[in-house]
């Protein structure tokens, strides 16, 4: 909004605002500071904010007595895995949607929307006793397809908003010049699509790097990502301040990087284009 | 402009996605059904047979299951009425000309990136804790009996903790409504002598109207299953106080091994999903195509 302020009016909406948004982050930033205390400091009354013998041993101790980084390569491993899976499923998915409308393209994309709406205990039972018989439970490609399935339906919602801006004329001229479908797709499409790619990307890895019920209820320890890691410290003897301060830092820190970096796409890509 | 060769090619590179979606919604529903009516238990798999509705009547007569009903619709809407209220409030804060907009956005959005078991056991841990908390800090600063969050009001606790999560979300998507607005409107509004309560509710609250209704669709699909906070800060209880839909039917298959029971509250809890959704669909629809 361009309208005339003064200045002493932006002084208290600059005040007020960052007051706010401190404290909507202060948890965040507290959680830093904590990692770096030794433990004692880390329980300290009355708290202790900077003035501490900062130490990296937390971050240590988490990693070699719990094998931190093992949890961490299966968030990886699985949040790519299944986000890289499901765009090579959405990408031709959502193309034939926005290029080739039917009659049904409408409500075959509330119907996948609808599918989102189905909650997760609903079907808890039976993908259990499936994993327990084919021996997917605890396995990274067990996890990796199931996560696959749940963020589909945002995956294709996503890139359709995306491709429905991309003016089919394009396509038409690409074809008129001989391109193949497969060629059209990737020389021409793909590039024009790409920013759309990429934030359906970012926006989908951190929905699975986050998602904490498939991935607690269905690993043990071989396959356990970042969630399950997490969430052994609500036990009473993992109670350690510090180390989990570290455990949570290094969990959330590169999720945290990558929203940063998406937010302006977020609100698009997560209200399926319908705010922009 | 379609040819029919890309129809074909179409409908060939559609039904992967379709297929593989229809299979996952069907097959498991199908066999929660099945189990629901059947003598199931993990731990006695040689006890088994079609049971009826027993398992249904066993997880509704359950004491526990109306205090979860009610537990759930709690937790969803004060999630909702939180955010939303709390919002459209920041949205507004944020959306003045302020210096370094552009790093209390980052801030602002921050708590959504976080992982919900991080997210809980910090509360849980570094906040709530009635002994060494911050909050039991501040209580003795101020001379006040430290509170125990979640043993007291451990529902109202968990609510708060994901209202965290998601106030960011309900802002930013507010935010970016009202930036959309044009300040023509306002402008003219404001000459015409219109308070600033009256800009606010016949200009702005309309137009954010769209994006309201898009906030309370997606919040919903994701906070009807929440799972995680609760599992690491209370357990369901103290008793059952904490527990929902979800939390109860986790307990009944993981905990209590008794797959036909919870297979019967996995129906229950996807009827109810259903109602909601139905409603919903039908709003955002109606929202949507205007």
């Amino acid at each position: 909004m361009s309208r005339a302020v003064t200045p002493a009016r932006k002084t208290i909406n600059t005040v007020l605002a960052w007051t706010v948004a401190l404290i909507l982050f202060f948890p965040i930033l507290w959680t830093v500071l904590t990692s770096f205390k030794p433990e004692p400091v880390a329980v300290a009354s009355p708290p202790v904010f900077l003035n501490f013998d900062w130490t990296l041993k937390n971050y240590y101790d988490v990693e070699r007595q719990r094998d931190y980084f093992d949890y961490f390569l299966n968030s990886v491993i699985i949040s790519l895995g299944s986000t890289v899976l499901g765009l090579v499923l959405a990408v031709p998915a959502a193309w034939s949607m926005a290029f080739v409308p039917g009659r049904r393209t409408k409500d075959l994309l509330m119907w996948m929307l609808s599918t989102k709406m189905m909650p997760a205990v609903g079907v808890l039972v039976p993908i259990y006793l499936i994993f327990r018989t084919l021996g997917l439970l605890d396995s990274r490609i067990g996890l990796t397809v199931v996560l696959m399935l749940i963020n589909l339906p945002i995956i294709v919602w996503m890139l359709y908003t995306y491709f429905r801006e991309i003016p089919g004329e394009i396509l038409e001229a690409a074809r008129m010049d001989g391109a193949t479908l497969s060629s059209e797709i990737i020389y021409v499409l793909t590039p024009m699509a790409l920013p759309g790619i990429a934030s359906t990307f970012l926006l989908n890895v951190i929905l699975a790097w986050n998602e904490a019920f498939w991935t607690i209820n269905l690993t043990v320890t071989d396959a356990a990502p970042l969630t399950k890691f997490i969430a052994g410290f609500s036990s009473p003897q993992g109670l350690f301040y510090a180390k989990l301060s570290a455990a949570s830092t290094m969990a959330i820190a590169p999720i945290l990087v990558l929203g940063w970096f998406s937010q302006r796409q977020l609100v698009r890509g997560l209200t399926f284009g319908a705010v922009k | 402009m379609s040819t029919q060769a890309s129809r074909v090619a179409a409908r060939a590179m559609l039904s992967p996605t379709v297929l593989l979606l229809l299979i996952w919604m069907i097959v498991p529903l199908v066999l929660t059904l099945w189990f629901s009516f059947q003598r199931y238990n993990l731990l006695y798999p040689d006890r088994s047979g079609f049971i009826g509705l027993s398992n249904y009547l066993n997880f509704v007569s359950a004491p526990a299951f109306w205090g979860a009903i009610i537990n759930t619709f709690l937790l969803v809407g004060g999630v909702l009425l939180v955010t939303v209220v709390g919002g459209i409030g920041i949205a507004l804060l944020i959306d003045q000309p302020i210096w370094g907009q552009g790093i209390v956005r980052i801030l602002v959005i921050s708590p959504f990136f976080i992982m919900p078991p991080v997210a809980a056991l910090v509360w849980k841990n570094m906040f709530f804790n009635p002994t060494n908390g911050l909050f039991a800090e501040a209580f003795k600063l101020i001379e006040l009996r430290p509170f125990d969050f979640l043993g007291q009001a451990p529902l109202g606790s968990i609510i708060m903790i994901v209202s965290w999560e998601w106030l960011p979300f309900a802002t930013l998507i507010l935010l970016t409504a009202l930036q959309s607005l044009s300040s023509e409107q306002l402008e003219a509004a404001e000459m015409d002598g219109a308070p600033p309560v009256k800009r606010f509710w016949f200009i702005m609250l309309p137009h954010l109207a769209r994006a309201i209704t898009v906030v309370i669709l997606i919040e919903t699909i994701f906070l009807l299953g929440i799972f995680g906070e609760i599992l690491v800060t209370t357990n369901g209880g103290p008793g059952t106080s904490s527990t929902t839909l979800t939390y109860l039917v986790y307990k009944e298959a993981l905990l209590d091994f008794d797959a036909g029971t919870a297979a019967a509250g996995g129906v229950v809890a996807v009827i109810l999903a259903n109602i909601v959704a139905v409603f919903l669909m039908r709003a955002v629809g109606r929202n949507l195509d205007a």
